[in-house]
């Protein structure tokens, strides 16, 4: 007893390295974590393993070339993506996009974000060892994703925004598609909701983890699907309406004020049936008609652009002379500044018409050679859209040319995950997973 | 929407260079000495005032003096408006003061800034590189970076 007395027993924290790669992560990502025990004392957080320079490359080729690399920022919900920002470039050059493509654009929207949230509480829930659960959400998520592939022929990477308006319209049969895809979609979220709502287990690992009060969420910029379930009554939706959102009716379901990550996953609950309502009366209330604009705002389908062309606005390009580069990479830029049709439009032809008539051709090169194209004028403009993890927003720089002088996306889970050092501290180590799923990092939006 | 335009017009006569509002978008450019004072105004001061921070970012005009502008987008969501606030800042050793004790927000953004632009946050707590390696030369998002210029891959430290 006295040589316990003399040296009393002294403890030191434990540094532990958690990742990059890391079976319960979803997502590269390294925390560096002070351990006293099993708590946390000091949390680090280092991201960038994914970052391919989506700013950079932005600035390099025309405006086009930038949806693409958009589908990549958060590739579970790539639609919303896609909208984000053409919403900011029609912004900058003042164009509207007409009903129906508005129409199509929210209901892919929508479809996104109910793919996004399946699959982060699929995720989550996977990782608290729920495996069952996650394989009904993923069956869910399939289903979803037909969805998607029905409309633009791809799962992940749809590039289907286009400025000005979106790719196609719905195939035939689409709103039946949906009917049947929702109605299964639901009777797996009730038995979801049956495995984990009341999951002594899930509720145990869910409820008062990773509380954060209100007042930090707004400090740390927070928005989304985790701010609302911290108490902060805002959805870009419904308080500053883009598109046609404010035709619908949906309510925005808000924490009940314990900040923890149960409510996070319950708000993400709610909000996937919420969203499954605005599919439904957007297919309701969708009226007919074209899906594009041209430049003076003026509705065309891809059969009125070859017509456009054949009216004659060609006639400047077929009287001048244009001189190929000997190495075919393009024109030489000289000789290609006299052909500047007076008559630009802004959307990209149908690849009918590009490939079945020389109106349409020509048109289409119009639009994709350097030089030419998109040009909006020279100022700036901040698009936003409700993404499905927050607010996604994109700040475009034009400086009169084709090609955008500055690009920056405002990525909605970059704030969450920067609070997270703070959020983690006094939890146990255990408690990062729960806490970092419903975060739900998407590290291809987080490190661009 | 402009009230709080004409409200920093009128509170801040000598450090508004210029206001526009292109597009809807509000937006007040101010230089550097004076961001401290009109970031608290709009903290603090201010009727219901813009408590989110949304967005810190930079464009290089690398032709224009001076050559930098550091943008922030405000949000509130009490008054339902956004304001857009651009920094000019010179070329050579470009320094902002660090808004992070008023936003906690702005610690990650800024450090992006200065991992991208090289533009230093005086008075930030932990400024460092934050997508990019600490070995990386220069900054990425400078109109100079070459897009296609590569940089030896560095290993791990130890």
């Amino acid at each position: 007893m006295r040589a316990i007395a003399e040296h009393p027993l002294t403890t030191r924290t434990m540094l532990l390295n958690l990742g990059p790669s890391h079976p319960s992560m979803h997502g590269v990502v390294r925390f560096v974590l002070e351990l006293d025990g099993e708590s946390i004392v000091k949390a680090d957080c280092e991201i960038g393993y994914l970052h391919r320079g989506f700013e950079k490359m932005a600035e390099q080729g025309s405006y086009l070339t930038v949806i693409p690399y958009t589908d990549r920022l958060n590739y579970v919900s790539p639609p919303i993506n896609n909208q984000g920002y053409c919403i900011a470039v029609e912004k900058l050059m003042g164009i509207t996009v007409p009903e129906r493509g508005e129409y199509v654009r929210v209901i892919m929207s929508e479809i996104g974000r109910i793919a996004d949230h399946l699959t982060c509480v699929g995720a989550a829930t996977m990782e608290l060892g729920a495996f069952t659960a996650f394989l009904y959400y993923v069956e869910a998520r399939e289903i979803i994703y037909d969805l998607i592939e029905a409309v633009t022929g791809a799962r992940l990477t749809v590039s289907f925004g286009r400025i000005g308006g979106v790719k196609a319209d719905l195939p035939d049969g689409f709103s039946n598609a949906v009917h049947k895809a929702f109605a299964r979609t639901r009777e797996i979220l009730v038995e979801c909701d049956k495995l984990l709502s009341r999951n002594r287990i899930f509720v145990d690992r869910m409820r008062d983890v990773g509380v954060f009060s209100k007042e930090r969420t707004l400090a740390y910029a927070i928005q989304g699907p985790f701010a609302r379930a911290n108490g902060v009554d805002w959805d870009l939706r419904r308080d500053q309406p883009y598109s046609i959102y404010d035709r619908l009716d949906f309510e925005v379901p808000i924490g009940d004020g314990h900040c923890d990550n149960y409510e996070r996953y319950a708000v993400r609950f709610a909000e996937m049936e919420q969203s499954m309502r605005m599919v439904e009366q957007c297919l309701e209330q969708m009226p007919k008609g074209a899906v594009a604009v041209d430049e003076s705002g003026r509705e065309l389908t891809g059969a009125d652009l070859v017509e456009e062309a054949k009216r004659g606005h060609t006639a400047q390009v077929q009287e001048l002379r244009v001189v190929a580069d000997p190495t075919l990479d393009g024109t030489h830029r000289g000789e290609i500044e006299q052909v500047t049709c007076p008559d630009k439009h802004v959307l990209l032809p149908s690849k009918e018409a590009t490939y079945g008539s020389i109106e349409g051709l020509m048109n289409h090169f119009k639009l994709v050679m350097t030089g030419h194209g998109l040009a909006p004028p020279a100022g700036e403009a901040y698009g936003v859209v409700e993404g499905a993890n927050g607010e996604l927003g994109f700040y475009v720089v034009s400086d009169g040319t084709d090609r955008p002088y500055r690009v920056r996306c405002h990525p909605p889970c970059f704030p969450i995950v920067a609070a997270i050092p703070e959020i983690l501290v006094g939890h146990m180590v255990a408690d990062i997973t729960p806490i970092f799923g419903m975060v739900n990092m998407i590290a291809g939006e987080l490190d661009r | 929407m402009a009230e709080t335009v004409a409200c920093l017009r009128e509170r801040f006569p000598a450090a508004i260079l210029e206001t526009h509002a292109f597009r809807g978008d509000d937006t007040v450019v101010i230089g550097p000495e004076a961001l401290r004072a009109v970031a608290t105004f709009l903290h603090d001061d201010l009727d219901h005032g813009f408590e989110i921070l949304m967005d810190v970012t930079a464009v290089d005009y690398l032709r224009r003096k001076p050559r930098f502008e550091v943008v922030y987008h405000f949000l509130s969501h009490r008054r339902r408006e956004r304001l857009r606030l651009k920094v000019p800042v010179d070329g050579k050793s470009p320094v902002v003061p660090s808004l992070c004790d008023l936003w906690p927000s702005a610690n990650w953004y800024e450090r992006e800034v200065w991992d991208m632009y090289g533009v230093r946050f005086e008075g930030h707590p932990d400024l460092r590189r934050i997508l990019m390696y600490d070995e990386f030369v220069g900054f990425p998002l400078r109109k100079d970076y070459r897009v296609d210029k590569r940089q030896p891959l560095v290993g791990p430290v130890n």
